[in-house]
């Protein structure tokens, strides 16, 4: 099983030299520690930073310069600050390679919702639905199972969409997916995990083809 | 007649009750502090507010929720105000919430003279319902209306008296579309030279968006998330 930088690492094997990438936040915020090496990844944050670089060091914090999450960042030498409406023609206009984003549940479909809880929580979409109505190259990570231990992977979402037929892969503390149009296809276990487990924990429809890999990160 | 004005009752000298503002900043980050802090101190009232966020409990546009002076919001991510959640589950407050890159562009075509325009934002979820849906070049989109707002109110970093305005870092967020976007935009700035001093090249919105300028007396910028690392 994964733990959070687990998650990280193995997106990050996703990630390619000259990518443009946008993280959101939570466990996809963490893929930036683990680019590899030598290789050239620009990181969007879409509040208006392009080569948004790591947290600054203690006492060096500055209020003008964060990122999407309202955290204190810093910008790497050739980084560009821009505006909001630039931001999201950046993202609407497909020039960011991947998005990686957190979700509430996904759907056998590619459908996914993250943003509101009726009646319970309402946080709003942020850039979310831009994100994901845009983006060539959408992952999700997340847990597999919610807190009451209820698959998040499912035939049809509960909870208001963010999107539809939009995610291309997700990955869990048990498994790697893509989802195709037959449904989530398995093709990695994460360390330890056995396909029994992962078939227990998804509800929507599972296609597993012959042997499945254990992940190598 | 000149733009700048003295200070931040000056420059919001004539908004009032039940009025549409359009206010700048992307969480507490480049916002337009003065103004707010007037907002509260004039104690209007019925206001419905266009911004990204609602400020947090004690900061930014959480300072009028507070206060109930307004009456509808209109936001992409309000998480970070549990006061504002707490009034909109408890049907007090009026909220319509919005995909982020929707209210920078209607914002930015509030500004341009667009009265619509299509994006991909939202197709297939709620933000659709009841809005026009057409497919182009086979993939679909939602239209998506332009704001009329009384005020347009957003905060730079240093400003000249033509009403020229230099941003810093990310705090041209929304404060850049916003410029022009209502009918008449109040920029405060922390720096307020004269007309000549900035470079002409340098310069990221033009004057001529600008109504009203004026240097905000102190700026507390707060930070919402200290985050750091140790050397």
């Amino acid at each position: 099983m994964l733990d959070k930088n687990g998650i990280a690492r193995r997106i990050a094997k996703e990630l390619q030299d000259g990518y443009y990438v946008n993280l959101g936040i939570g466990i996809p915020t963490l893929v930036a520690n683990f680019v590899p090496e030598g290789m050239n990844v620009t990181f969007q944050s879409e509040n208006g930073m392009l080569g948004m670089g790591s947290f600054p060091f203690s006492g060096e914090e500055d209020a003008d310069v964060i990122n999407a999450g309202k955290q204190t960042v810093t910008m790497l030498p050739g980084g560009v600050y821009f505006d909001s409406a630039t931001s999201f023609a950046m993202i609407r206009g497909e020039h960011v390679d991947l998005t990686v984003l957190g979700a509430m549940e996904v759907s056998e479909t590619g459908d996914i919702a993250n943003w509101k809880i009726p009646g319970k929580m309402v946080k709003g979409m942020g850039g979310a639905m831009d994100l994901v109505a845009s983006a060539k190259n959408i992952i999700v990570a997340m847990q597999h199972v919610n807190k009451a231990g209820e698959s998040k992977l499912l035939p049809k979402c509960t909870l208001p969409l963010t999107g539809i037929g939009c995610v291309k892969k997700i990955i869990t503390e048990l498994a790697f997916l893509e989802v195709t149009p037959n449904g989530f296809k398995l093709i990695e276990r994460a360390p330890g995990v056995s396909v029994e487990q992962i078939q227990q924990a998804t509800l929507g429809k599972l296609i597993i083809e012959g042997d499945i890999p254990e992940m190598a990160i | 007649m000149g733009k700048v004005f003295k200070n931040a009752a000056d420059a919001t000298f004539d908004i009032q009750n039940n009025m549409t503002l359009i206010l700048g900043g992307f969480g507490l980050c480049g916002l337009p502090e003065n103004c707010i802090a007037e907002l509260v101190k004039k104690g209007v009232t019925g206001l419905t507010c266009i911004s990204n966020n609602a400020g947090v409990d004690d900061f930014g546009l959480g300072l009028l929720l507070k206060n109930h002076q307004i009456k509808k919001m209109i936001a992409s991510y309000v998480g970070e105000n549990a006061e504002f959640e707490r009034q909109l589950l408890n049907g007090e407050l009026e909220v319509e919430l919005i995909p982020q890159g929707t209210l920078a562009e209607r914002c930015r075509a509030s500004a341009a003279g667009i009265p619509a325009f299509f994006t991909p934002a939202g197709y297939g979820t709620e933000v659709a319902e009841g809005k026009e849906v057409r497919a182009f070049d086979g993939k679909m989109y939602i239209m998506e209306r332009r704001f009329y707002a009384d005020f347009s109110i957003i905060k730079a970093w240093k400003g000249d008296t033509n009403g020229n305005l230099i941003y810093r870092a990310t705090t041209r967020n929304f404060n850049l579309p916003m410029a022009g976007a209502g009918k008449i935009t109040i920029a405060e700035v922390e720096e307020l030279v004269p007309a000549g001093e900035l470079d002409p090249d340098q310069i990221h919105t033009p004057g001529i968006f600008i109504k009203r300028i004026f240097q905000g007396a102190t700026y507390e910028k707060r930070i919402e998330k200290v985050t750091a690392r140790e050397r």
